[in-house]
Order: structure tokens, then C-alpha cells, then sequence
């Protein structure tokens, strides 16, 4: 049975696409971008133990070399994620996609949207629970860092509706130093995405990183479709972030608003800022 | 008997205004007279607390809740008020500013103010967006100033119309109390669009409410109207009167679940109906409302077109006193919702066997309604909402919970849920959990912005500014004000469960 590990469900959210959507993440990332905002998601638990005598709530425990987590006794005071030395969480539960699906606040979500973490590091999965919540009349989004090559899964890219797809830097420089991975990928995911009428939006977090050139790059990608193309300019903010980019400042309300006009020179008519 | 301390103390207050002190007089004298007859159990159930007539007097004079024709009364003007039909905007806004003031109601303000939207609409060819608004912000404030009391209420949709976005656009600039709005919404009918600036526009001031329409089509066709605080009645028409059920108190005299399901029910139901016949028959034989009012004589409205409201609420600690000891809770338990469910079968079979007098509308019955409460409510939830603090982890669970609930009410039921304010962002997203729960027969819901000064009591909206007013006890304009200060602190409304965060 497909399983995958989530991270947490928010039932009804409303900032992971349009209107009221359940928003499942998943744990585990093939990236570690300096300005993640939650961290403990970026890898599975080693089962190190470190989380369990820290715990204040005696809500962990370790069994069989496994950390337990139980659900009942958590105060959910985050001091677990605070300890972690692998950017993870014990509180990680493994789901199938029927276990994930009931938890879906149907009628009151036109969909779902599947974030991370990386969700795409587990397609088998994002293909069975989207399948079976098309069935259910429900729209299904992936949210990706876009490392991952979309033309590669025909068959996900069936179920799925559309692709909130993060482009975080242009430069392969800018992006290496910044996630510690390379964005050649990201660079065909948009024009895939775009061309197969998948691309629900592109999302750019400003502020640390080469913004006006991701905003030109990414309008000469998508040629005569940016006008129609949903553009996201999200301010980098510090809160949640660990090592050097915590004690970094976000980029001020006039930088946003100068982003959102050159965005409009290069093309994009709707603009959102976060 | 006149209680000549009470008058006394009225008309030395400090804290009432002129207006109030005037109005709690008219009420003393009303009080003096002894014209109902009240028998000994009724009596017994008036003292435990399990009846109560919302303190609507001891010589009804008139109906408790009046729903005028408006669009009769643009039609052909007014004789008794001198008016013509009126053909401009101008004229309108001042006819309809007139009539208000003569409209009656327990609270002596008008507790109806119309479709509005529809009112206006034919009215606005020639004017420019923002002439409208100017004229509008004008008679909203006239309205918001004299009409001192919130339960008072003007309906808008299902259909868009200019007048309705104006209105809208107008209303959340003005951070009015008064008149509270609601949407009547129709997926089939309202656009999206209209919806999305509705639902933006009571995150924004806490108002309008929404209304589904099509189950509250149920009872009378289209011609109903949401009065005073979320009564679904009957336009041209009304509700003579409304005495509740408070279950919170009926409980506390239960000896078992039959005990309560068969004896106590079955004889406290009855006196409630006896209690309310009385009133409305003093009302239609005896106060000659029905035979000298002008908006009798004008066809504006008809008796045969009211209807009395049988009140329930507490029954969330009916549920819960019920089921002492095993701790299931009314909410939060599926064997105390199965109860909840069983009692409620068992009011709505015990009064549809009752008779209601000179009210061939319902053919001779009651409507049920789910009261929201009174200022001097302590630990008794509104109708069968779930207490203040109890309130399911999951907005779903606590949604359905609520759709469960509501379709025993043809005469009104509402639930409150304050938003988180970033929810502004996103009013689709609120949108999409109003089309889920009224798909699943929830009736009616009304939002604030958990950020907002302007705070739903139990229906009713009271600014948050004027409650530190009262509390420092300064005098405040609206009377709703010294109802909702010590029912926000009472029952913890701060504590309300802010949902979709």
C-alpha cells in the first residue's frame, strides 16, 4: 500500500490556491533553501531519540529504536522541532491516501493542495490520493519547488489540475548557494507547466535573491501566456528560518511594490504580493 | 400593579437615554395591567425559568414583529401619511425614512426594513456611483441614529442589482450597527462575484449575514423576510408573539429522560402555548390593532398573515444536565448529539399538535425558532448553538453539527463564527465553506473578523468602543449596547472559537 509521510493537514485553508482548500504537506525535501521558513520539514526522523527526554509534555517516547509520538499527550510547544539536529519532526505520520482523503473538510473545500517539504518526491502517492479526490469532485494542486521534471509523470499531470510552482532563483549560482540544488529543471517546468495549461501560478519568494531577474527570465519563458499566468511575489520574512538568513531583513513594502511594477513591464497582469 | 420604585429608578437613571426612559415607562404602565390569564403551572414553569416571554409585556398592544409591504407602499404612497408614490430617489429614501418611524414592534422600532436593494433599484437610473453612495450614506446614518436599537434589519439578494453592490460598498465605510443585513443566497440565483464582496464586506463591518434561501423559501414562498435577530417570517405579515422554551432550566426539574421527554416537555409545552394564544388573542380581540392601524387599512400588512414563534434554546445544557455524570457533551459527543436530535423530534411533534390561534398562514400552527438569548441569560446557550468555549477542534465537525440542527427551525436559526482576519485575502475560500454547509442544510450564518470593533452578541451587533462606554457606565445611544456589554462579558464571547486560522 502507497504511503507517504505527512508532515500535517490544514482542513481549511485559504492561502494554498483558490478558494477553500485542504492543504496536506509532506515531509522530506531534496532541497535546504536558506530562507525556509519550516524547516522541520526538510528530512524524515533518524529515530535519534534526541526529541524524546526533551519533550516536556512526555508525549514521545522511544520503542523498539523507534520515536513514538503520541498525539494525546502533545501540547504541540514545538520544542521537539526546536531540538531536532536533522531539520525533521517526530510528529510525522505515515499515511495512505484514503487515510489522507479523510481527512479532507468535504463539502466545505473545492479541493485539495498537496505542499511540502517536496511533495514530489513521492509522485506514486500524489497519483492515488489525487485520483481518488477527483472522484470525490475535488480539484487537486500540486505545490513544488519544481526540481523535479513534470513531462516525467503523464500520468500524475492527468489528475492533477495545476502546479503552484516556486521559482526561486534564476541564476544557477544564485539558485545553488540559496538551496543547495541545481534549477536547470525548474527552467523547463515552467514551459511544460505552461504549455499543458497546468501552471496554476509561480510563486516568488523576494527579498535575498536575483527577484527581477527570476520575474524576466521566467516572462521571456512563458511568451505570449504571461499576461494569463498567476504571479505570487511573497516577501521573504525571517520568522520560523534557522542559520544565517534568520538575522536577515525582509525586504521593505516600497521593494514590493517596485517588484510588482517591473513584474508589470515584463508582462504579468495578475499579480498578487504576499 | 404599578411598580412605583421601577418607575422611580427610571426616570432618575443616569444611563438610559431620554428615548429609553420614555420607552421603559410606556413598559411599567403595560406591566400594571393584569389582562392574561396565567395559570398555576404556567406560573410554576415562569418561576423555574423554563418559560420566558422575552419580557414582552403584560397587555400586547401590538404584534411583536411587523414585515410592512414596502413595495405595496412605493406603489401607491401613503394616505394616512400624505405621501404619494414617490418617483425620484430622493422621494424614495424620504417616503421610506417616513414610514419607518410608524412601524411598530415590541422594541417600537421597526425591526424590517425591506429588501432594499430591490426597494432602490428602480430608482437609480441617471445617478452616478457615487451620487448613490452620497445619498445612501445619508439615509443608512439617519438610520443607524434614530432606529437605537440593533434588531433591526434590511435584506439584500439573492439577485445582484446595483442598488445591492452600492449598498455593500456603502455599509462597510460606515461601521454601523444598525440596520443589521442579510444576503438571501441562491447558488443558482447570486453570482459568485456578489457573494465574494458580501462575504468581503462582513469581515470588514460584520455584516451582512447570509441567509439560505432556498430553505427558507420553504415556509412561504419568496415573500419572507430575516427580521430582528434572524426570524424568518412572512412579509405583509409578521409574528404576533414569542414565548421560549428555556431548556436549560426545564432540564434541571428532570427526574430521567422519560421523565423530561413525557411529563415535563408535554405540560410546560402546552402552557407555552395557552400563554401565547392568550396574547394573541388580547392582541387581535382586544388592543384594536388589527381595526385602527393605518398599515392594516392600507393593505401593508394583513392578520391573516401572522403567526406566533415557539421559542427553544438552552438545549445544549438540556443535553448536558440530561446526560450528568457520564461526561458526553452536547457538541462534542455522538451519543449527547443523538439525544440533542430526540428532544428536538419530540418538541416538533408536541407542537405541530398544537393550535394557533387566527393563524391560517401556518394553518393553525406554531413555527419553531431557535432563540438566541437575552442580556440576563446566564450559562444558557442561544437556540442549539454549542456553549461559548466547547466548541468542536474541527469547524467541520462543528458545521455539521449545526446543519443537523437547523432544519427543525422554519422560523429562524443562526450560528456565529468569528474568521480570521487574513481570511480577507480569500473571500472565495469563505464562499466555498457557505456553499458546503448549506448544501448540507445549514439555514443560516453570519461571520465578524476576529480583529473587528464590531461584535455579533447573539444576533444583534454591538461595537466593541461602546461597550467600554456602558461599562464605564456612560449613557449610549443604542439600547442593544446595555443588552450585549454584560452578555459579551457573562458568556465569555472573547472566547469564541476563531475559525479557518
Amino acid at each position: 500500500m502507497t504511503q507517504a509521510p505527512v508532515n500535517r493537514i490544514i482542513p481549511f485553508s485559504t492561502v494554498d490556491g483558490p478558494g477553500c482548500r485542504t492543504a496536506v504537506f509532506l515531509q522530506a525535501c531534496n532541497l535546504s533553501c536558506g530562507y525556509c521558513h519550516n524547516p522541520e520539514t526538510q528530512n524524515l526522523c533518524l529515530h535519534c531519540g534526541k526529541c524524546v527526554d526533551a519533550c516536556p509534555a512526555g508525549a514521545l517516547s522511544k520503542q523498539d529504536g523507534r520515536v513514538i509520538w503520541d498525539a494525546a499527550k502533545c501540547e504541540k510547544c514545538d520544542t521537539c522541532l526546536q531540538v531536532c539536529p536533522h531539520r525533521a519532526s517526530p510528529r510525522v505520520q505515515w499515511m495512505t491516501p484514503e487515510a489522507v482523503l479523510r481527512q479532507v473538510a468535504a463539502p466545505f473545500v473545492r479541493g485539495i493542495t498537496v505542499s511540502g517539504g517536496e511533495c514530489m518526491l513521492w509522485p506514486p502517492f500524489l497519483q492515488e490520493l489525487f485520483t481518488l479526490a477527483k472522484r470525490s469532485g475535488l480539484t487537486c494542486l500540486i505545490d513544488s519547488n519544481g526540481t523535479f521534471s513534470f513531462a516525467e509523470y503523464p500520468e500524475l499531470m492527468q489528475v492533477c489540475d495545476g502546479v503552484m510552482l516556486d521559482v526561486k532563483a534564476w541564476s544557477p549560482q544564485v539558485f545553488r548557494t540559496l538551496t543547495g540544488g541545481e534549477n536547470d529543471t525548474v527552467r523547463q517546468n515552467v514551459s511544460f507547466l505552461a504549455e499543458t495549461g497546468k501552471l496554476a501560478e509561480i510563486r516568488v519568494v523576494c527579498g535575498q535573491t536575483d527577484a527581477d531577474d527570476v520575474l524576466a527570465g521566467t516572462a521571456a519563458l512563458l511568451g505570449e501566456r504571461v499576461g494569463r499566468t498567476r504571479l505570487v511575489l511573497i516577501a521573504f520574512r525571517p520568522a520560523g528560518v534557522r542559520g544565517p538568513f534568520a538575522d536577515m531583513e525582509p525586504p521593505s513594502a516600497q521593494e514590493m511594490e517596485r517588484l510588482r511594477a517591473f513584474a508589470r513591464t515584463v508582462g504579468f497582469s495578475r499579480i498578487v504580493v504576499k | 400593579m404599578l411598580d412605583l420604585n421601577a418607575v422611580y429608578e427610571t426616570v432618575t437613571s443616569r444611563s438610559l437615554t431620554h428615548e429609553q426612559k420614555v420607552m421603559t415607562l410606556a413598559k411599567h404602565a403595560e406591566n400594571a395591567l393584569d389582562v392574561l390569564p396565567i395559570p398555576a403551572r404556567t406560573q410554576h414553569y415562569f418561576e423555574t425559568g423554563a418559560i420566558n416571554d422575552l419580557f414582552e409585556g403584560h397587555a400586547p398592544y401590538r404584534p411583536r414583529y411587523i414585515l410592512p409591504d414596502y413595495p405595496r407602499f412605493l406603489q401607491n404612497g401613503s394616505e394616512f401619511l400624505h405621501l404619494d408614490p414617490p418617483k425620484t430617489l430622493d422621494e424614495l429614501l424620504f417616503s421610506l425614512m417616513i414610514l419607518y418611524r410608524h412601524v411598530p414592534s415590541i422594541t417600537n422600532f421597526p425591526v424590517y426594513l425591506g429588501s432594499i436593494d430591490k426597494l432602490l433599484d428602480p430608482f437609480l437610473e441617471g445617478y452616478s456611483d457615487e451620487e448613490i453612495k452620497e445619498k445612501l450614506r445619508l439615509f443608512l446614518t439617519y438610520l443607524d441614529r434614530t432606529i437605537t436599537d440593533s434588531f433591526c434589519h434590511a435584506n439584500i439578494g439573492p439577485e445582484q442589482t446595483r442598488a445591492g453592490q452600492l449598498l455593500l460598498e456603502v455599509e462597510q465605510d460606515l461601521q454601523n450597527t444598525v440596520p443589521n443585513l442579510t444576503i438571501k443566497y441562491d447558488p443558482n440565483v447570486t453570482p459568485d462575484s456578489f457573494m465574494e464582496q458580501a462575504i468581503l464586506c462582513s469581515l470588514r463591518c460584520s455584516n451582512p449575514a447570509i441567509c439560505n434561501d432556498v430553505a427558507n423559501r420553504r415556509p412561504f414562498g419568496e415573500a419572507y423576510g430575516v427580521a430582528s435577530c434572524y426570524n424568518i417570517l412572512p412579509t405583509r405579515g409578521g409574528a404576533y408573539t414569542l414565548t421560549r422554551v428555556t431548556l436549560t432550566e426545564l432540564a434541571k426539574e428532570a427526574e430521567s429522560e422519560t421523565h423530561f421527554m413525557d411529563t415535563l416537555l408535554p405540560e410546560c409545552l402546552q402552557c407555552i402555548a395557552d400563554y401565547m394564544n392568550a396574547r394573541i388573542q388580547f392582541i387581535v380581540e382586544k388592543s384594536g390593532f388589527f381595526e385602527s392601524n393605518f398599515l392594516v387599512k392600507e393593505g401593508l400588512i394583513d392578520k391573516d398573515r401572522f403567526l406566533p414563534m415557539f421559542g427553544v434554546t438552552g438545549l445544549a445544557e438540556c443535553v448536558n444536565t440530561l446526560l450528568a455524570g457520564t461526561g458526553k457533551r452536547y457538541g462534542n459527543d455522538p451519543d449527547a448529539d443523538a439525544l440533542g436530535l430526540r428532544i428536538m423530534d419530540r418538541i416538533q411533534e408536541l407542537v405541530e399538535g398544537y393550535e394557533a390561534l387566527y393563524s391560517p398562514l401556518t394553518n393553525g400552527h406554531f413555527l419553531l425558532h431557535a432563540q438566541v438569548g437575552l442580556d440576563s441569560d446566564k450559562g444558557i446557550t442561544s437556540g442549539v448553538r454549542i456553549p461559548v468555549g466547547e466548541e468542536p477542534e474541527s469547524f467541520a465537525d462543528h458545521l455539521r453539527h449545526s446543519a443537523k440542527f437547523h432544519r427543525y427551525f422554519p422560523a429562524g436559526v443562526g450560528d456565529i463564527f468569528p474568521i480570521a482576519s487574513n481570511v480577507h485575502q480569500n473571500p472565495a475560500a469563505l464562499l466555498d465553506v457557505v456553499k458546503g454547509a448549506f448544501d448540507l442544510g445549514m439555514q443560516y450564518m453570519s461571520f465578524y473578523s476576529a480583529d473587528t470593533d464590531l461584535v455579533r452578541i447573539t444576533g444583534y451587533l454591538v461595537k466593541r468602543s461602546e461597550m467600554e462606554k456602558y461599562r464605564k457606565k456612560e449613557a449610549v445611544l443604542q439600547q442593544t449596547t446595555q443588552l450585549g456589554a454584560p452578555n459579551y462579558d457573562v458568556n465569555h464571547l472573547a472566547d469564541r472559537k476563531v475559525r479557518m486560522a
